[in-house]
C-alpha cells in the first residue's frame, strides 16, 4: 500500500470550508499554497469516503495529478501574469465531462476505464483559471435519472442524511461541495440535473442560458437541452466558477457570442424595485407543505428586501414533463449510438458477427434506465410515430418556451419556485420510473425553453434541506444572480449547508 | 394477342450522385479531407465520433455546395437544415450521418443533355441538391477474419443531386452523368473522379408500357464504378424487368448490386430498403441561414460554365463548334488551350496540338492535365518556332516528345538534340553566296531590286540546307550577301 500523504494543515482544511475568494486571495499573497489546499480536499475526501457509511462521491480521483498541479501553480506565482479567479482551487467534475489523466465514464459500464485524449472547454477554462482538479463525481448513467442510483458504480448518499440520495444525476458533484471535499464542482443539466441534487444537498446549483457554457466535451444526453452547470457552496462561489466556465466557444456550434457579465458584481446589487414572478403552476394544491412553507417565506424576505411579487402564470407547464421524456429521449437514442464497441469502451464480440457485437456490447454496456430512454427514443423517432410524438413535442415546447417570453416582457424580473417537489428521499424509496421523473416536474422547462435557472437552500424540513429555484430570462444570469444574493443573505442561519453531517 | 417485346417497353431512370466536395478540411473537423493518407491518420476527437466531440460546420464546403446548386439551375434556400440519419455501421462512427433532409440546400433545378450528342435536347429536373457527410471505409481484405476500418474519409463533405426520373435510355444517363461532371468541375466544387470516389453514383430504374404516364416500380442499383458500367447496368436491369413484366410477374422494390464481372444486377442481401433512419434535426447545428446578397455572389463568382465557354471559344478564337466541343469536353483542356492560343496567337495551332499530341500524352502519362510536363506557355513557344518556321514539322513533334519527357522548354530542347535551324552566320553565308552563285539571273535581278524575288531565294538557301537553316536569319542575310563584300 501506498504511504498516507501528510495530513493537510488545519488552516488549509479551514480555508477549504471558507469562501473561494479568500482561499484564491490567501494563495495569490502566498499566504496559503496549492498543495496544502489539494490535501485538504483530499482528506475531506478519504474521511467522507471510508467505512460502511462511505458517500460514494468520486468514480476515480486523481492525487498525483492534483498535487503535480498545485505544484505548477506555485511555480507559477511571482511570475508577471496573476493567477486566475480560481487559484489553487480544488474542483471536482462530474464524470460526464471530458477529462485528461482520469476516466470519463459517465457512470456507465459501457465506457469503463476510457480517458479522453482531449480536454473539455469547461475543464480547460477551469485549469486556465488555476482550478486544481481533484477528481471524477459519481452520477446516474449518461445523466439519465434524479438521484444517482442509476450509476454502475453504486450510488451516491446525501452527506446531510446518508440514508437518502443526494438528487441526480449530478449527485456526486452536489454531495462534494456539500461534503466539504470542494468549493465548487461541476454538473451537468438536461432537466435538472444540477438543481434538483443541489436542493437535495443543501448548496447552490446553476444552469446557465442553453448557449452560455460550451458544450465541446460534455458527453451529449439531449443535446439541445444540455448544459454544463456549478455547483457551490454559496452563491459567491457558484457565480464566480460560472463566470469561469462562461463564454462563446469556437468549438460548439450551439455556443452563443454573447459578452459574459461580472456575476459577483450582483452581491451588493440590493432588489429594490426587482419584480419577482410567483408562477402558480408551480405551487399546485397538493405541493408538499414544507416546502411550500418555505417558499413563503422566501417570498418574505423578498418583500422585505423591496422587491414585488407578482402572481403569474406559465399556462403551458403541466406538458413539461411529457415533452421533456420525447425530446430527452430522442436525442439521447441517436447521442448514444456510437457506443457501439467498434472504436473505444466496452466491446462484446458475439458468435452472431457484428450485429451480435452490437447488441451484446450494448446489452450489457448500458444499464435498465439507459436502455428504457433509448428504446423510448428510437420510438418517438420511429417512421408512422415520428409527426405525432417529436414533431408534436417539439410545437409544444415552442409554447413552453413562449410562456417564458410572455411573463418576462411583461414586466417580471425573475421567477420564484419551488426546485424540488419533495425533499431528499432515501435510497431505493423511488422504484417506479415515472414516479422519479416527476423529481424534474419544476426545472425541466427551464432546459426546455433554454432559461437560465438555479436552486439557492431555502431552509430545511426536518433538517432536510429545500431549494428554491430562481428562474431567469435567456442570458439573465446577472439579474438571477442579484436576485439569488438577495435571498441568500435574507435568509442567512436559516440553514447551514454542510454542516449537518459535522 | 401479340407479344409484348422489349421495345414496347421504356426505360425510367433517375440518378442519385453523390460528390466530394473539395475542401481542404472535412466537413464538421479541421481534419485534412485529403485522399490517400495513411490509415486513420486523418482523424480527430470529431470525426472519430470520441464522447463529448461537436461538429463544426466547414463554410467553405457551404459556399462549394451553394456554387453546385446555382450552376444546376437549383433554388438555394436561405435557411436549411442538418439533420440526422440514425443508423448503425462500423464506419459511420457516431451511428448517424450528419445530412440534410426535409428542409435541403437547394432544390428544383435543371440541366438540358442531347446537344453535345446533336440530339434533341433533353431537359432533366433537379429535385435536390442536399449537403452531407462521408462514412469512412471498412477494410474486408486487409486481415483474415476480421473487417478493418479506415475513418480517414469519415466526414468529408459531399453533396447528393438527386434527379427526377426524367431520362427514358442508359445513353441518356450517361449523357447526365458526364455533364453533371463538366459542369461540377468547370464550377471547381470537386475533382468528380470516379476512381479515387469522389464521385459515386445510384441509380433508380423502372419499365413500363411506352404511353403508359405512371411509373412503374423502382430498384435501385448500387456499387457501379464508371459512367460505362452505369449504363450497362441500366440496361441490364432493365432487361431484367421487362422480362418479369412480360412473364405476368411484377418488380418488387428493392436495391440491386452491379455485378461487372458478370454483366448483371443482383439482388442486395442487405436490408436497406427496410431501413427506418429516424431523420430528426441535428441539435448540435443551428439552422444553417444563408444571406441572401451572399448566395447571390457566390453565383456571380462562379467561373464560366462549359455552354457558355463553348461560346465564348467560337466568337473569340474563331475556331469552329465541333472543335469548341471537344476542347470544352474538360475544364482543364480548354483552360490550356486558351493559354496557348493566347500566348502563341495561333488558336487553329492550338487546337490541333491540344485536341492531338497533348491529349495523347495526357492520357498515355495516365496524369492530370495540371500535373502535365508540358506548360501551355510552353507548348506556345513551339508553335511560335513552328510558324516562324525555326523549326520543321517533323522536329517539332520530336521536341514535343522530349518535353513531354524532361519538361524542359522547347528551345533548349531543340538546341539539345540539334533539331533547331542552323543560324550560324558562317554556315548561313556560305549557303547563300552558293545560292546566289548557282543562280546568276535571279541573283541580278535581286540586286537590281527586284525584292520579291527575295522569297525564292530564301527557299532556295532552305533547301540546300535541307531546311536546317534558320530562314529568319537567311532573310536578314540575304540583302547583305548579295551587295558582297563592302
Ligand atoms: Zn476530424
Amino acid at each position: 500500500m501506498k504511504a498516507q500523504p501528510a495530513r493537510a494543515s488545519a488552516a488549509a482544511a479551514k480555508l477549504l470550508a471558507g469562501p473561494l475568494t479568500e482561499c484564491v486571495a490567501c494563495i495569490r499573497e502566498g499566504a496559503a499554497i496549492p498543495a496544502d489546499m489539494v490535501s485538504a480536499s483530499f482528506d475531506r475526501a478519504d474521511e467522507v469516503g471510508a467505512g460502511k457509511d462511505a458517500l460514494n462521491i468520486f468514480i476515480s480521483t486523481d492525487r498525483e495529478g492534483a498535487t503535480e498541479s498545485a505544484k505548477q501553480l506555485t511555480a507559477h506565482l511571482g511570475r508577471a501574469e496573476p493567477l486566475g479567479n480560481l487559484a489553487g482551487v480544488p474542483v471536482a467534475l462530474k464524470d460526464n465531462i471530458a477529462t485528461l489523466g482520469m476516466p470519463t465514464t459517465c457512470g456507465s459500464r459501457i465506457l469503463e476505464g476510457y480517458v479522453s485524449p482531449y480536454e473539455a472547454t469547461v475543464v480547460r477554462r477551469l485549469r486556465a483559471n488555476g482550478a486544481v482538479i481533484v477528481g471524477k463525481t459519481n452520477m446516474d448513467e449518461f445523466a439519465m435519472g434524479s438521484s444517482t442510483e442509476n450509476s454502475a458504480y453504486g450510488p451516491t448518499r446525501n452527506p446531510v442524511d446518508i440514508r437518502r440520495v443526494p438528487g441526480g444525476s449530478s449527485g456526486g458533484s452536489a454531495a462534494a461541495v456539500a461534503a466539504g471535499i470542494v468549493r465548487l464542482a461541476l454538473g451537468s443539466e438536461t432537466g435538472g440535473s444540477v438543481r434538483q441534487p443541489a436542493s437535495f444537498c443543501g448548496v447552490v446549483g446553476v444552469k446557465p442560458t442553453y448557449g452560455r457554457v460550451s458544450r465541446y466535451g460534455l458527453v451529449a444526453f439531449g443535446s439541445s437541452l444540455d448544459q454544463v452547470g456549478v455547483l457551490g457552496r454559496t452563491v459567491e462561489d457558484a457565480s464566480i466558477g460560472m463566470e469561469v466556465i462562461s463564454g462563446c466557444d469556437p468549438l460548439d456550434s450551439t455556443s452563443a457570442d454573447v459578452p459574459v457579465p461580472r456575476y459577483e458584481l450582483e452581491k451588493n446589487a440590493g432588489l429594490k424595485g426587482l419584480v419577482i414572478g410567483k408562477p402558480r403552476e408551480y405551487f399546485p394544491d397538493g405541493l408538499d407543505p414544507r416546502i411550500a412553507q418555505e417558499c413563503e417565506r422566501a417570498l418574505d424576505a423578498y418583500r422585505e428586501l423591496g422587491a414585488t411579487v407578482r402572481d403569474v402564470s406559465l399556462p403551458h407547464t403541466s406538458y413539461s414533463i411529457p415533452v421533456y421524456y420525447i425530446i430527452a429521449p430522442a436525442e439521447a437514442s441517436s447521442n448514444l449510438a456510437r457506443f457501439d464497441g467498434v472504436r473505444y469502451g466496452l466491446r462484446v464480440l458475439s458468435e452472431r458477427g457484428l450485429n451480435g457485437m452490437y447488441e451484446e456490447t450494448r446489452a450489457r454496456g448500458f444499464g435498465p434506465e439507459v436502455t428504457r430512454r433509448v428504446l423510448l427514443g428510437t420510438y418517438v423517432l420511429s417512421a408512422g410515430y415520428y409527426d405525432a410524438y417529436y414533431k408534436k413535442a417539439q410545437a409544444v415546447r415552442t409554447l413552453i418556451a413562449q410562456d417564458f417570453r410572455d411573463v418576462f416582457a411583461s414586466g417580471v424580473d425573475v421567477l420564484f419556485t419551488p426546485t424540488t417537489p419533495t425533499p431528499a428521499f432515501e435510497l431505493g424509496a423511488v422504484k417506479d420510473a415515472y414516479e422519479m421523473y416527476l423529481s424534474d416536474i419544476f426545472t425541466a422547462s427551464a432546459n426546455l425553453a433554454g432559461v437560465p435557472a438555479m436552486s439557492v437552500p431555502i431552509g430545511d424540513a426536518a433538517g432536510l434541506p429545500i431549494g428554491g429555484q430562481i428562474i431567469a430570462p435567456h442570458f439573465g444570469e446577472s439579474v438571477m444572480f442579484r436576485a439569488a444574493f438577495g435571498l441568500e443573505r435574507a435568509l442567512a442561519g436559516n440553514f447551514v449547508p454542510g454542516e449537518q453531517d459535522a | 394477342m401479340t407479344a409484348v417485346t422489349e421495345r414496347e417497353y421504356e426505360m425510367v431512370v433517375g440518378l442519385e450522385v453523390h460528390v466530394q466536395l473539395k475542401t481542404r478540411t472535412k466537413a464538421f473537423c479541421s481534419c485534412s479531407a485529403d485522399f490517400g493518407a495513411p490509415p486513420n491518420t486523418n482523424v480527430c476527437p470529431v470525426c472519430l465520433a470520441l464522447p463529448g466531440a461537436l461538429p463544426v460546420l466547414n463554410h467553405h464546403a457551404v459556399e462549394l455546395a451553394v456554387r453546385a446548386a446555382i450552376a444546376l439551375e437549383c433554388k438555394v434556400h436561405e435557411t436549411s437544415v442538418f439533420a440526422r440519419k440514425n443508423y448503425f455501421y462500423p464506419d459511420l462512427p457516431k451511428g448517424y450521418q450528419i445530412s440534410q433532409y426535409d428542409k435541403p440546400l437547394a432544390e428544383k433545378g435543371w440541366l438540358t443533355i442531347g446537344e453535345l450528342e446533336n440530339k434533341t435536347p433533353v431537359r432533366v429536373g433537379i429535385t435536390r441538391v442536399h449537403m452531407e457527410e462521408d462514412a469512412g471505409k471498412s477494410v474486408h481484405d486487409r486481415y483474415n477474419g476480421v473487417t478493418a476500418i479506415d475513418l480517414n474519409r469519415a466526414g468529408v463533405p459531399l453533396i447528393e443531386i438527386v434527379s427526377e426520373p426524367d431520362m427514358r435510355s442508359s445513353a441518356e444517363a450517361g449523357a447526365y452523368l458526364r455533364l453533371i461532371k463538366q459542369i461540377l468541375s468547370y464550377a471547381g466544387v470537386s475533382d468528380v473522379s470516379m476512381e479515387e470516389g469522389s464521385l459515386r453514383v445510384d441509380a433508380n430504374v423502372s419499365a413500363r408500357l411506352r404511353g403508359a404516364t405512371k411509373l412503374g416500380t423502382k430498384t435501385e442499383i448500387k456499387n457501379v464504378n464508371s459512367f460505362s458500367a452505369v449504363e450497362r447496368a441500366l440496361d441490364s436491369e432493365f432487361t431484367r424487368q421487362v422480362a418479369l413484366l412480360k412473364s405476368g410477374g411484377t418488380v418488387s422494390q428493392q436495391t440491386m448490386l452491379w455485378d461487372g464481372a458478370r454483366g448483371e444486377t443482383r439482388p442486395s442481401r442487405s436490408k436497406e430498403e427496410s431501413h427506418d433512419y429516424r431523420y430528426f434535426p441535428e441539435p448540435d447545428l443551428p439552422p444553417l441561414a444563408l444571406d441572401a446578397e451572399w448566395i447571390a455572389r457566390v453565383g456571380r463568382e462562379i467561373p464560366e460554365l462549359p455552354d457558355a465557354r463553348r461560346k465564348r471559344l467560337v466568337d473569340e478564337y474563331k475556331i469552329t463548334p465541333p472543335d469548341a466541343e471537344l476542347l470544352t469536353s474538360s475544364a482543364g483542356f480548354s483552360e490550356y488551350f486558351e493559354a496557348v492560343a493566347r500566348a502563341s496567337l495561333d488558336p487553329k495551332g492550338a487546337v490541333n496540338w491540344v485536341m492531338g499530341e497533348v491529349s495523347a500524352a495526357v492520357n498515355a502519362a495516365g496524369v492530370h492535365l495540371d500535373e502535365f510536363a508540358v506548360r501551355p506557355a510552353d507548348l506556345a513557344e513551339l508553335l511560335r518556332m513552328l510558324r516562324d518556321d525555326v523549326v520543321s514539322h517533323t522536329a517539332a513533334k520530336r521536341i514535343f516528345a522530349r518535353m513531354v519527357e524532361t519538361g524542359k522548354p522547347p528551345v533548349q530542347v531543340a538546341a539539345e538534340e540539334g533539331l533547331q535551324k542552323v543560324d550560324d552566320d558562317s554556315a548561313l553565308a556560305g549557303w547563300i553566296d552558293e545560292v546566289l552563285a548557282e543562280n546568276p539571273s535571279e541573283a541580278a535581278r535581286y540586286r537590281a531590286g527586284e525584292t520579291k524575288l527575295q522569297g525564292v531565294l530564301v527557299g532556295l538557301v532552305m533547301k540546300k540546307s535541307k531546311g536546317s537553316a534558320d530562314p529568319k536569319k537567311v532573310n536578314q542575310l540575304l540583302p547583305e550577301r548579295a551587295r558582297g563584300p563592302s
